[in-house]
Order: structure tokens, then sequence, then C-alpha cells
């Protein structure tokens, strides 16, 4: 878990000091069939830039939704995709999973 | 995440020491153990976090906390800068390995033949008490040179490292275990050496002989029952 991630940090701290707004979303909390372990991690810019994941790809795009408000806001969110979550229906966690990710910024 | 809690945790990361990052997930707050203090229940679970290298989820004072050990960098050594190293390095890279590649030949570890690794030229008894393998160490000898893997091996079976493989056939497996138990080491010892080395998918080229092997590390990190059942069956 320490080994891939490092790279995810790198890249958020290097676009960091290139004065781009970066946020940080990591899976803290998973149930079932979850495709990314707890620690993983997904780093994102305001400009649209992604690396690392914290899924297969179906929530990556309401976390990167979440993670715009959170680098305008500056407040961090805990946000909960699951099967019993409309929310998850609707960008698709098709795996059946559940999955808390933190979403923080850079700050 | 504040710009100087990164700062100072990739500072521990280059300096390869385990560090904690705990969140408080209502509010983002967050501490970087053990550098900064922690209070009891929560440095107690930094500790297990990073002793099973497994994130922990807890309640502290009615709020939930995250706990992210950053532990670092896994490491590969490889004995002899052979065909099958050049095949195994670029695999073992992206698995989360720190890559070493160890033999005296020079003609075989160039840096040409593998660009951007850490070559140890010294002879692979010195090189490998250097190198001090701990429990987060793999240990692959390659050289089907008793002269260089035997020295490896032996101070690879004096340590705590997790995986040590040597490539070899049944026949050379024998011989080889024969000269370590003059060298003093018992069969409980010996059997930590996975040899024929890799899992068993039939590998040909050197390309899949090195995906045997970066399989069979990570089945045996991950304690899988894989790596285990395979080789039973086959001895059986």
């Amino acid at each position: 878990m320490s080994d891939v991630s490092d790279d995810i940090l790198a890249t958020a701290a290097a676009w960091r000091a290139a004065g781009e707004d970066v946020a940080l979303a990591t899976v803290v909390q998973t149930w079932g069939s979850s495709p990314r372990p707890p620690g993983s991690r997904l780093a994102l810019t305001a400009s649209g830039k992604l690396a690392g994941s914290v899924s297969g790809g179906c929530i990556e795009g309401a976390v990167a939704d979440a993670a715009k408000q959170t680098m305008a806001s500056g407040t961090p969110q805990l946000l909960d995709f699951g099967i019993t979550d409309e929310r998850a229906w609707e960008v698709g966690l098709a795996c059946g999973g559940k999955v808390k990710v933190f979403v923080e910024k850079l700050a | 995440m504040k710009a100087e809690i990164l700062a100072r945790l990739q500072a521990a990361q280059a300096a390869k020491k385990p560090v904690a990052l705990l969140t408080r997930l209502t509010d983002g707050v967050q501490i970087l153990w053990p550098q900064d203090e922690a209070p009891a229940p929560l440095a107690e679970a930094a500790r297990t976090a990073l002793r099973d290298d497994a994130a922990q989820n807890l309640e502290y004072e009615g709020a939930a906390w995250f706990v992210h050990p950053h532990n670092p960098a896994l490491r590969l050594i490889i004995v002899g800068a052979v065909h099958i190293a050049q095949a195994l390095v670029p695999m073992a890279q992206p698995l989360g390995f720190a890559v070493t590649v160890v033999d005296p030949r020079r003609a075989w570890a160039t840096a040409d033949r593998f660009p951007g690794i850490t070559l140890i030229h010294e002879w692979t008894d010195d090189a490998m008490a250097e190198l001090a393998p701990d429990s987060r160490t793999a240990v692959v000898t390659l050289t089907h040179d008793p002269k260089l893997d035997d020295p490896a091996l032996d101070v690879a079976l004096k340590s705590d490292a997790f995986y040590i493989g040597a490539l070899g056939s049944r026949r050379t497996h024998a011989k080889r275990v024969e000269r370590l138990t003059e060298l003093g080491h018992g069969a409980e010892a010996l059997g930590r050496i996975k040899s024929p080395v890799g899992l068993d998918i039939g590998a040909v080229t050197a390309a899949e002989i090195a995906l045997s092997i970066i399989a069979e590390v990570v089945a045996v990190r991950r304690g899988a029952a894989l790596g285990s059942r395979v080789r039973a069956a086959v001895s059986a």
C-alpha cells in the first residue's frame, strides 16, 4: 500500500508546486467486492488532471465532482458509495461493493 | 492535507522511515505519526497499521479516524545480472519493489542492461550483508553458479527476508541443499528456499520465468495459498 500510492503523492506535490489546485481522494473503508483497497488514492486538479484511482473507474466521475467543490471551499468531504445508496446506482458502482472515500484539498 | 504534512510524509519515505498518516474524517485534521504525537489509542492503531501494512478505521472521542500506513518500499534483491533479471526488473518496479541487482561480473551488471537500477559489483556475501534483507525484502538468486548463489543464500537464510527463491532444477537444488547444510543450515531453514523458483505456469522464455517468479513473490507476500499449494502438489 505504501508502494504505488507514493507516486501519486509525488505527482500531487508536483502539480501543486506548478501552481495547480489539487485535491486528494482516499479510499478509507470498503465492504464486499470493492476493486481498490483502503489507502488507494486518486489525485485530481481543478484543470482536470488525474493520477491513481479509488475504484475500477465507476465512481471517479462523482469523486471528481466532489473534489471540485472541496477545492473551491477547502472543506473536506466523506463520500459514501454503495448499493444502498441511490447515488451509487447513478454513478454505477456495478461491482456491488460499498466504499467510503475521503476527499481533501492539498492546501 | 496540508502541504507541510505532505512534505514531511515524502521526506519520511525518502529516508525509508515508516510513518502513519492519521486523518479525522469529520474535519480533515491530520497527524503524521510518530513525528507528531498522537493520543495512545491512535498511536496504537498506527503501530498496528504499520506492522500489518493495512489501513485501520477507528472511533476516537466520537469521531471516525482513518489510519493510513506508509511503509518503506518493498525490496527485491536479484543476485545475477542475467537475462531473466532484465525481464524481472521492469515487472517488479510497478508492483512497488525497489530493485537492487548484485553481480560481481561487471560485464553482466552494466547500466546499459539495467538502466536506473542500483547495481552492486561486490562479491555476493559482502553485498548481501551490506543490503541486510529484512521482512520487507525478497531475494532471488539467478546465477546458476554456486560460487555466487550460495553465499547470497547463506546470508538470506540468516535474515528475515519474506521470500527466498533460487533458480535451478530439482537436481541442482538437491545439491545446493547439501552444500548449504554443510554451512550449518537446518532442514526448516532450507525449506524457506523456493526452488524450482516461481509458480508453475509452464514458463519457457525469460519473460515468462520472470512472471512466474514475481507472481510467486506476490503470492507469498499476500499470504495466498497458491504458491505452497502448487508446490505441494508437484512434490507429492
